[in-house]
């Protein structure tokens, strides 16, 4: 946003030598063309192609035409909108994008970042072959030494400190195939701590909305959008995050003249275009969600019979409400009362109404709290289960959704099965491997500091390190850390080292560990930023672009993308590498008994298959890559607003676009899939459902099953519990089941067939029945607004770890310090400390961080793309106008952003705005390759260095983890501006 | 014949900037220049409005008018182009541009600026549709293939229009009067000497 207001010539001038090889003086693009672009693109094409032929390609440039020209699809790898991407390939060269505008998604639509996708491939900045710190120099090595010296280290600490000593971060921007595959590839190892983005990113939002009605993911999705009458977005940016799905929200506006209403610490993009702006202070959601039901409660706007039917614990919601009068909302939140009433009547009353958030609700110590009273919200109201409602959850990567599903996560085996006896089992059937050796692949974990010892099988059921405390992991004492041996090892595939808050603990950490390896296209702050000199590794692995694969989009849509070019360089795709590993670690054979592989290379689609095979619980068990690429080649066919293709077409007929999970039984009955969740106005087997019961028959009294409310021609017209053999035996429908299908539920079962559950039944059978009888096989349950497992079951108002409002602390404290995920959680101690210290004096702006929308995550792909680079070319910090007076600070001058941990400062260029308030300053988190004012340019290998470097704002975030996820605190701290 | 236009609908422009990259994919544009870009008034304040900039294609272009060469041309479709064989770089055009679309490669005094770049309209230049000659000069030539230009071809709320200027202002025309609100086509009147009528 800064350097876009300048002149480009000022920008120019002082990226000429950074930007060398891209532009060298004068710009004459023949000679542009010759090095950058396609001839590093054409790399691998070398090998077969006289370099006539690349010249004609580059040449003819991307309006090539006649058949010489391949058009290939594959999927966008930024954010989770899911927009196609058409390549047009010539001899084995991306030479040029065209629009998708088939795909009902994006309609040929892209962003900054997907219009300029095809540089990834090509850039020069990639890593290019495997490269190892020998002595605090870069050193490249082959593949397979690589390998060999990695798996033997990692023996290593095996035998010293345990499996558990080797932490593996994976990615959300792996396919689905690769998800399943690390997860896979971490039960072999014997680890439950394997984690991803979705950590820091939505972790929240999954156990919030999961454990109010059944499933943690989008309920709607981002057409679905266009049928609202009012949208509230409440941390949500989708402007800068989201731009395309912008074009279904902005349909919404027009086409239905809705409400739209943002609410937000900070004038966003997207508020610009609001029909409401609401203004509140950070960290205080709840406050402000309960403040509207406080309105909605008081004038009986609330949906009666809904909550009759549907909703348990909606009483305990209401004595909750009862305390934020109009009154203590404002002096709260900083909103008042006239606004609140008015967007809590349009919320209430000018329906369909959804919500859509994103990480400004999450990543914050009651992220789950908040998003669990966005759901009551909106099941107060009714608006969930139907057309243009719903808690719309945009996700943040490409495949944040999938890499979640599919169990990058150190709470569960993938598809949520968690890590429970039955799940284990349930897993070991379908990778057919025995049950007893992967148990005996976990550690032994002795007694420490009190706490008991844990067998194998009890740390198998243990869950592992959350992302956001590796760090801690490695740094706090032994006797603190709950499993066999500290931290040693980081695997890391696809993920930033700059996104996670309290940078200077985890360069601390990384100094300590004995191995780290970052296998990834680019090299990432993790080789960079810490003094690391040995023990280092770089492995070159290719975009998503370049393999096959499935993307789970944000709203539960499967899309088949296929490889556009060969990798470029020596880079492989993830496949290839965690097959290399495994081959090394001596588990390939068990690991891929039932998957082909070639050349090293496994298949993408046995990888799907098998994931069809054991994917019951969330109805991944119908997408089979034949459907997938069926959909992918019939997209135009898909209706923009409900997703679904005419019944009578041969090939996808009645299929909703992506086979939206749950897309239930096999991929043979031809589930359509389910555009929308909970939806009782829809037969099951059009995509209808209920909610989950999945928490009980009945609790204190009160059912827990749903009275009167059913889906669209269901034989039972009442709620009902989820399926077992039993149950089917029960209602006398066990006949409908094939004997085929009866004899898989028996072996399962083994003595006792009565408890195989629908999502453990490998046959399919006890859903397909379900389905054909129009029950829903997970049970019809009612959704809950007291959620008594959680900490807080009804959401409570908790301060931020660093308040600006230090008087508010002792009536709204964070929760008490314990331990969590094998580590202690000190949020209370260090808030109290905060307040003692009066900090917020010493810091009093608030900072919050986010997101632009020319670079992603922790940024080092986008930075090292010119063309996106170009557009932002230094980290900042808004400021506001005042607060900027105050300090004698000018628009566009270097300013010190100092933090109130480890006297964290950060040394970044000053955009004087109104668009934060008085006392708020916010910081895009996209950027790192500076550190507390160092530049640290030199530390990457030559040649990698992405074009713009900067601070990290995540050097000055703090100290605060949510409970229920470990979700790390980056929206609201404190910090203290000085001009520079 | 066509007679093509840009159109910017500011109520739905919310600088996304891909059509700022998809133009530098497309023709393989080098870090400086900048054909098309994002502009965003009143940033950060209630009215903060952004709108897509690049040649308008203009009417009578002023460019053309004070070009001492005579480089500039109009084409059948009324796109603007230039020969970057005779343009002698010497800036004229980009003081008489009332959008700044006019670039150059170079820092420097008159003559000294090297050839003037700007937005095709995805068109070409002189040289014969297609041909290599003419893709290192200016780029790709969408137009000669059927397809509009990219940046508006890719625009993420289709915002940026591109096409007939009769059809797309009956798009915007509709637009408005569907959601009750419209800034106006931006530019217009600057560069065609007409706006569109709600």
């Amino acid at each position: 946003m800064l350097t876009k207001r300048k002149s480009g010539d000022a920008g120019r001038a002082k990226l000429q030598g950074l930007a060398a090889g891209l532009a060298s003086g004068t710009l004459d693009r023949r000679s542009f063309l010759r090095r950058s672009g396609l001839a590093a693109g054409g790399l691998a094409a070398l090998g077969s192609l006289q370099l006539g032929a690349v010249r004609k390609a580059e040449a003819a440039g991307s309006s090539v035409s006649g058949p010489s020209v391949q058009i290939k699809t594959n999927i966008c790898t930024h954010c989770s909108v899911g927009c196609t991407v058409k390549a047009e390939v010539v001899n084995g060269v991306w030479v040029g994008q065209e629009p998708g505008w088939e795909s009902p998604i994006n309609r040929g639509s892209h962003c900054a970042k997907g219009a300029a996708i095809r540089e990834l491939v090509h850039s020069e900045r990639r890593l290019k072959y495997p490269l190892k710190l020998v002595n605090g120099v870069w050193t490249k090595i082959g593949w397979d030494v690589a390998i060999n010296e990695i798996g033997d280290k990692m023996m290593e600490l095996r035998q010293q400190s345990g499996a558990d000593s080797v932490y593996w971060l994976g990615s959300a921007k792996f396919t689905n195939e690769a998800s399943y595959l690390m997860r896979k590839f971490g039960a072999f190892w014997g680890t439950n701590s394997i984690d991803h983005q979705a950590r820091i990113c939505h972790s929240t939002t999954v156990a919030g909305v999961a454990n109010t009605w059944g499933y943690g993911a989008q309920t709607n999705s981002y057409n679905d959008i266009r049928n609202a009458k009012t949208m509230l977005f409440i941390g949500s940016n989708a402007a800068e995050a989201h731009p395309v799905a912008m074009q279904h929200l902005l349909a919404s506006k027009e086409l239905n003249r809705g409400n739209m209403i943002v609410c937000d610490p900070r004038f966003t993009r997207t508020a610009a275009h609001a029909t409401e702006y609401v203004r509140f202070r950070s960290g205080t959601d709840i406050p402000v969600i309960w403040g509207m039901l406080w309105h909605i409660f008081q004038n009986g706007w609330e949906d009666k019979d809904f909550i009759a039917q549907r909703v348990y614990g909606m009483d305990d919601v209401r004595k909750e409400v009862a305390k934020w009068t109009p009154d203590e909302v404002e002096r709260v939140t900083g909103v008042p009362e006239a606004q609140m009433k008015r967007i809590a009547f349009q919320f209430s009353n000018e329906k369909p109404a959804t919500l859509i958030w994103c990480m400004g609700a999450t990543q914050h110590t009651v992220g789950t709290a908040n998003v669990r009273a966005f759901c009551i919200l909106c099941l107060a109201t009714g608006n969930v289960g139907k057309p243009g409602t719903g808690a719309n959850i945009f996700r943040g990567h490409t495949n944040v959704q999938g890499a979640t599903d599919l169990g990058l996560d150190i709470t569960t085996l993938p598809l949520y099965y968690g890590l429970v006896e039955g799940a284990w089992k349930h897993w070991a059937r379908v990778w057919d491997v025995d049950y007893d050796w992967l148990q005996a692949q976990f550690d032994e974990v002795p007694a420490k500091a009190g706490r008991p010892a844990r067998t194998k099988k009890q740390n198998m059921e243990t869950p592992g390190i959350t992302s956001t405390r590796w760090a801690d992991a490695t740094n706090l004492p032994e006797d603190q850390i709950d499993q066999k041996g500290r931290l040693r090892a980081m695997i890391v595939m696809g993920h930033g080292g700059n996104t996670v808050s309290r940078i200077p603990e985890m360069v601390k950490a990384l100094e300590k560990l004995d191995l780290l390896v970052v296998a990834d296209p680019h090299p990432t702050t993790f080789a960079a930023i810490s003094g690391r000199k040995n023990g280092t590794y770089l492995l070159p692995i290719c975009t998503s672009l370049e393999m096959d694969g499935s993307r789970t989009a944000s709203n539960r849509s499967l899309q088949w993308g296929e490889q556009i070019v060969q990798p470029a360089f020596e880079s492989k795709n993830d496949y290839e590498v965690m097959y290399m590993l495994a081959k090394k670690l001596g588990f390939a054979d068990k690991m891929f008994k039932n998957i082909k592989v070639e050349n090293n290379v496994p298949s993408a689609e046995d990888l799907l298959r098998e994931i069809n095979r054991g994917g019951w619980s969330t109805g991944y068990c119908g997408q089979s890559p034949e459907r997938l690429k069926a959909h992918m080649k019939n997209q135009a066919k898909f209706d923009l607003v409900t997703l679904r293709a005419p019944k009578d077409d041969p090939e996808v007929g009645g299929d909703y676009y992506g086979l939206p999970w749950p897309c239930w039984g096999k991929p043979e009955i031809r589930h359509p899939g389910t555009p929308i969740l909970y939806n009782t106005n829809l037969h099951v087997k059009d995509g209808g459902g209920c909610f989950r019961a999945r928490f009980g028959i009945e609790r204190n009294g009160q059912t827990l099953l749903a009275e009167d409310s059913f889906s669209l021609g269901s034989d039972l017209t009442d709620g009902y519990p989820e399926f077992t053999y039993g149950m089917l035996k029960k209602l006398g429908w066990e006949g409908d089941l094939t004997a085929e299908e009866r004899a898989t539920i028996t072996r399962i079962g083994g003595a006792n067939p009565d408890t195989v559950s629908w999502a453990i039944d490998l046959s399919g059978g006890i859903q397909r029945v379900c389905l054909e009888h129009g029950v829903m096989h997970y049970g019809n349950g009612k959704a809950r607004a007291n959620a008594w497992n959680l900490p807080d079951p009804v959401p409570v108002h908790r301060e931020p770890i660093y308040t600006p409002r230090p008087d508010l602390v002792a009536k709204y404290p964070t929760r008490p310090d314990a331990r969590e995920f094998r580590l202690p959680n000190i949020g209370f101690s260090v808030q109290k400390a905060a307040v003692d210290k009066g900090i917020s004096k010493q810091f009093p702006i608030i900072l919050s961080s986010g997101r632009l929308v020319e670079y992603e995550g922790g940024g080092e792909e986008t930075r090292s793309n010119p063309w996106l680079a170009e557009l932002q070319q230094d980290m900042f910090v808004e400021v506001n106008v005042t607060d900027a007076a105050e300090r004698g600070i000018k628009d566009g001058s270097w300013v010190w952003v100092l933090g109130p941990e480890n006297d964290a400062k950060t040394k970044v260029k000053a955009l004087v705005t109104e668009r934060v308030g008085r006392g708020v300053a916010w910081m895009p988190f996209h950027f790192s390759g500076w550190y507390q004012g160092v530049d640290q340019r030199g530390n990457y290998p030559p040649g990698t260095d992405p074009v713009v470097l900067g601070e990290s704002v995540n050097t000055v975030t703090t100290y605060g983890f949510d409970p229920v996820t470990g979700m790390h605190e980056t929206k609201v701290t404190l910090c203290q501006i000085r001009a520079a | 014949m066509a007679r093509m236009k840009f159109l910017c609908d500011a109520d739905r422009c919310i600088e996304c900037n891909a059509c700022v990259t998809a133009c530098k994919n497309e023709h393989e544009v080098p870090w400086g220049i900048n054909r098309r870009r994002v502009v965003t008034l009143n940033d950060g304040k209630p009215g903060e409005r952004s709108i897509s900039m690049a040649c308008m294609h203009c009417t009578d272009a002023p460019c053309a008018a004070v070009c001492p060469v005579n480089c500039f041309y109009t084409t059948a479709d009324a796109v603007v182009l230039h020969s970057k064989d005779l343009c002698i770089g010497c800036g004229y055009c980009f003081y008489a541009c009332p959008f700044g679309a006019p670039q150059y490669p170079r820092v420097g005094n008159f003559g000294s600026r090297g050839k003037m770049d700007k937005c095709t309209y995805c068109a070409g230049g002189p040289e014969a549709d297609l041909s290599t000659a003419e893709y290192e000069k200016y780029g790709s030539n969408r137009l000669a293939e059927g397809k509009l230009p990219l940046c508006a071809e890719m625009c993420s709320t289709k915002s940026l229009l591109a096409g007939d200027g009769d059809v797309i202002a009956q798009i915007y025309k509709e637009r408005v009067v569907r959601r009750g609100y419209g800034s106006g086509a931006w530019g217009w009147k600057t560069a065609y000497r007409e706006t569109v009528a709600i």
